[in-house]
């Protein structure tokens, strides 16, 4: 007989209530793993399902019966009896408060139509605060892969964690400042080519808002040329090495302009490497060049 | 972790200032010389980044000789320590001690906070703007300094390799454009005496706060020797039966938190005591330190005796210098005389109020940005570096000693039923007799402000910029923690600011609306957009003089409203109290 695997300890489920429907989820599920079996459709903007949640958004918030605050549901984990409501008053309340305050001060413009749909549901105004002070700023292009444009930056921390220990362990980026002044930078504010940098282009997948966008995008949005309804996405595995990342090509006009991985992807999750993010050019190579 | 460095090298001084901590580098790996034998074999790894915790100490040594942290400093204290630049520069920008621009070696700050405020630090601040130029070069504007009792207070330092600091009370324009001209300094702020003692204050004076002896000659570590005899579980049980709620502001029972630790499996055990006092008002950490410095230590060792602790950190705010010499020389004396059984390491702050909060401090001792932590999981199980972390409050282990000679049973004979033992208020603004007042709890606000002598009362500020308003009706409240809750108020950190009639409270409300705009961390967005939207919205209300204020009103409500409900920590929690109960009770805007 084989030697016996260890296959770790069997979780067990734990049953909560969540707007008064009983659910059971394994144990060590968050609160939103349990709102996603449901089907209860919870606002994210700092989670990601390959990055470690960070609660810092706090858009995913729900109201726990116990609780003096509500809690992010991304990160609290999930303990037998909780009763947690998703769309009470005070929950209401907190998201649109958020999303409001995020609209005031970032250029949210390029956001998915998920964010817009949740802007909609709980009648975010953002313009409701009058002149205030927003994040503007232009945008920094210092390469010709990728260029940042802060000015839409909601500081999700999703780019920081993904240059380091969740994904490329590069750290050339990460927050500095306080407060409203918080911000994400390279040391002193140095350009990519002098920072730590490697160009993977990590961070670009996991932006929420535009901020971080490929050069191609960007020169073409700003030449009125950028249309995704005319854009097809083929899949194919990474030519360059053997480990076998799975690659969506974005084309528009026969042209590649943006490259990524599907987060659920079992070799990448969502994570690539410079030369499968950005060393597509010799396709595009065309005779007589 | 390849580390890339392109800033250029550290001056000969700013690597002896990083040396002067870490030793000289042992090879290229870690910023030194390259060597023949650096080519062939790589250095680092875990044990050179498990000293990331140094990161904050190295850039206070850089402050302190350069009086600024360059590029090339920064770069090469990350390669002694293993930090990757971008992280480092997160966590020197996030710190409002270190500069990143060369301002020269003098640094005057000038406290405009509340109290200092009513004292007239607005004209001092005025008159050096008219002539010495707007802060920001040689002078600063400071949150609360922690010396209100000599208000208007400044903190003076000047970098090099002998770097000097000064704190300084009841400071004149004159005296600050003097310090500024290149003149001498005045001497250091007077330490006036606790106004009102109790039993927990009753040494102070009694012996000289340098000197171990003196300390054994008052009763020193007789409470200790105490513990030990009785042993960690009935330490343990005296505590939980004091009832003794905790003295930083949040009021946990502190006997169920010592319970968790003793019990935690998980090891080493840590003690943290935070000494980080800066809630504007407050000062009664910074007394307790400098006066009875020994206490302070004998509490550590009695709850590291009682909880299994391994070891020990105090964290101080830099802005007390005296304090933390004072501290340094207690652990250093009670060591060397074989009294503690455990190491503890005083660790200084770096001028941010948000890393008194027990979890942002942890990650400050740990090297990095004072975010708070989410809870769940406590630091009772994971806490500093990860594990079971018993974090109290100046004052909350000073009353351990009396707690364990005289037994709960006699700690909870003063006080009310559900707030034990006395608690030390500091009292300033308005009043005759600025200072520390011990009082049982339960005296009546009126009572105190007695004491103190307040006259044509406008109003108190209870609890700090985290508090709030009391209106002249409601002083007749009793101080204790169900007193002040029952009126929708908070003994906080035990601050009490008096406003008397001629005080001007839009500007203490936009001060305050200042305050934590300033020292929001930055992390969650309720707080980081919420506090910057506050303070807008109150200037704007405040510019339009009786202007239709009520749609302005109405965000403000909702703005507090998500601060107290979705941010991470109690400083976007209570954010907008003081403001709320400023419009609201004292009716601020209708005047």
């Amino acid at each position: 007989m084989a030697d016996a695997v260890f296959v770790g300890m069997p979780k067990r489920m734990v049953g909560l209530s969540i707007d008064g429907r009983d659910v059971e989820v394994v144990e060590g599920s968050t609160i939103l793993d349990a709102c996603r079996r449901m089907a209860i459709d919870t606002p994210t903007l700092c989670q990601l399902d390959n990055l470690t949640p960070i609660n810092v958004c706090r858009v995913c918030v729900v109201e726990l019966e116990g609780s003096r605050v509500l809690v992010p549901a991304c990160s609290r984990k999930v303990e037998a009896g909780m009763k947690v409501r998703t769309d009470s008053k005070r929950v209401r309340h907190s998201r649109r408060l958020v999303l409001e305050l995020l609209g005031s001060s970032v250029d949210m413009s390029l956001c998915s139509p998920e964010v817009r749909g949740w802007m909609a549901r709980y009648g975010a105004e953002p313009d409701r605060f009058g002149a205030v002070a927003t994040v503007a700023q232009p945008v920094k292009v210092d390469n010709d892969l990728y260029v940042r444009d802060y000015s839409r930056c909601i500081l999700c921390y999703k780019c920081v964690e993904a240059c380091g220990v969740d994904a490329q362990n590069t750290f050339a980026i990460g927050v500095a400042g306080r407060g409203f002044d918080a911000h994400i930078s390279t040391e002193f504010d140095v350009g990519l080519p002098d920072s730590a940098c490697v160009y993977c282009g990590n961070c670009i997948g996991v932006c929420p808002t535009g901020a971080l966008m490929f050069k191609s995008e960007h020169d073409m949005r700003a030449a009125g040329t950028w249309d995704e309804s005319a854009q097809n996405v083929t899949e194919t595995v990474c030519p360059y090495c053997g480990v076998g990342c799975m690659l969506e090509l974005h084309v528009q006009d026969n042209t590649i302009v943006k490259v990524t991985s599907p987060l659920d992807h079992s070799v990448t999750a969502g994570h690539l490497c410079v030369k499968g993010r950005f060393g597509f050019e010799f396709v595009q190579r065309r005779r007589g060049e | 972790m390849d580390i890339r460095t392109t800033g250029g090298p550290a001056t000969a001084e700013e690597m002896a200032a990083v040396d002067s901590l870490l030793g000289p580098a042992d090879s290229l790996w870690s910023g030194g010389e390259r060597r023949p034998a650096d080519d062939h074999v790589a250095y680092g790894g875990r044990s050179r980044r498990s000293q990331r915790h140094l990161l904050l100490p190295v850039l206070h040594a850089i402050q302190d000789r350069i009086g600024w942290v360059s590029r090339g400093a920064l770069e090469y204290a990350c390669r002694r320590l293993s930090i990757p630049p971008a992280e480092a520069f997160g966590v020197v920008s996030f710190y409002a001690r270190f500069a990143l621009h060369d301002r020269g070696p003098l640094a005057l700050h000038v406290c405009d906070d509340v109290a200092c405020k009513c004292a007239g630090a607005d004209e001092i601040c005025a008159r050096l703007e008219s002539t010495v130029g707007p802060a920001g070069g040689a002078w600063h504007r400071s949150a609360c300094l922690g010396l209100c009792d000599v208000a208007p207070a400044a903190l003076v330092e000047r970098s090099g390799a002998a770097h000097e600091e000064r704190q300084l009370g009841s400071i004149t324009f004159e005296e600050a454009d003097g310090i500024l001209r290149g003149g001498a300094w005045p001497r250091e702020a007077a330490r006036p005496m606790p106004r009102q003692r109790g039993r927990m204050l009753r040494r102070i004076g009694e012996y000289d706060p340098d000197s171990l002896d003196g300390y054994l000659s008052v009763g020193g570590f007789e409470a200790l020797a105490r513990a030990r005899d009785v042993g960690a579980e009935a330490v343990i049980r005296e505590v939980t039966d004091a009832r003794l709620l905790g003295r930083g502001g949040a009021a946990f029972p502190t006997g169920r938190k010592w319970e968790s630790v003793a019990k935690a499996v998980a090891r080493p055990h840590y003690l943290v005591c935070n000494a980080d006092e800066s809630e504007p008002g407050t000062f009664k950490d910074r007394v307790l330190m400098e006066s009875d410095p020994f206490a302070v230590v004998e509490g550590m060792a009695i709850a590291a005796f009682a909880t299994g602790c391994d070891k020990g950190f105090v964290y101080i705010r830099t802005e007390y210098p005296l304090a933390r010499k004072r501290i340094e020389n207690a652990i250093a004396q009670t060591s060397a005389r074989g009294l503690l059984d455990i190491d503890i390491e005083v660790r200084r702050g770096a001028g941010v109020y948000i890393c008194g909060e027990e979890t942002a401090l942890f990650n400050s001792i740990e090297g990095k940005r004072g975010e708070p932590r989410n809870k769940p999981p406590f630091p009772v199980e994971v806490g500093l570096f990860g594990k079971p972390t018993l974090p109290n409050n100046v004052e909350t282990l000073v009353n351990m000693l009396d707690i364990v000679v005289g037994g709960g049973a006699a700690f909870v004979s003063i006080g009310t039923k559900d707030s034990s033992g006395t608690r030390q208020f500091c009292v300033s603004g308005d009043v005759e007799r600025p200072g520390l007042y011990e009082v049982a709890m339960g005296t009546p606000l009126r009572a105190l402000l007695d004491m103190a002598g307040s006259h044509k009362l406008q109003a108190v500020l209870l609890g700090g910029a985290a508090g709030s308003f009391l209106t002249p009706e409601q002083v007749d409240v009793p101080l204790s923690f169900e007193g002040t809750r029952a009126i929708g108020a908070t003994l906080g950190s035990g601050a009490v600011i008096v406003f008397g009639e001629t005080a001007d409270m839009k500007q203490v409300l936009l001060r305050i609306a200042r305050f934590f705009r300033d020292e929001s961390c930055g992390q969650c967005v309720p707080c980081r957009v919420g506090t910057k939207r506050q303070e807008e919205i109150l200037e704007r209300m405040l510019a339009s003089h009786g202007g239709d204020s009520r749609a302005d009103v109405m965000l403000l409500s909702d703005i507090a409203q998500a601060m107290r409900d979705a941010s991470i920590c109690g400083l976007g929690q209570t954010a907008a109290s003081a403001i709320a109960s400023g419009l609201t009770q004292l009716k601020v805007l209708n005047g």
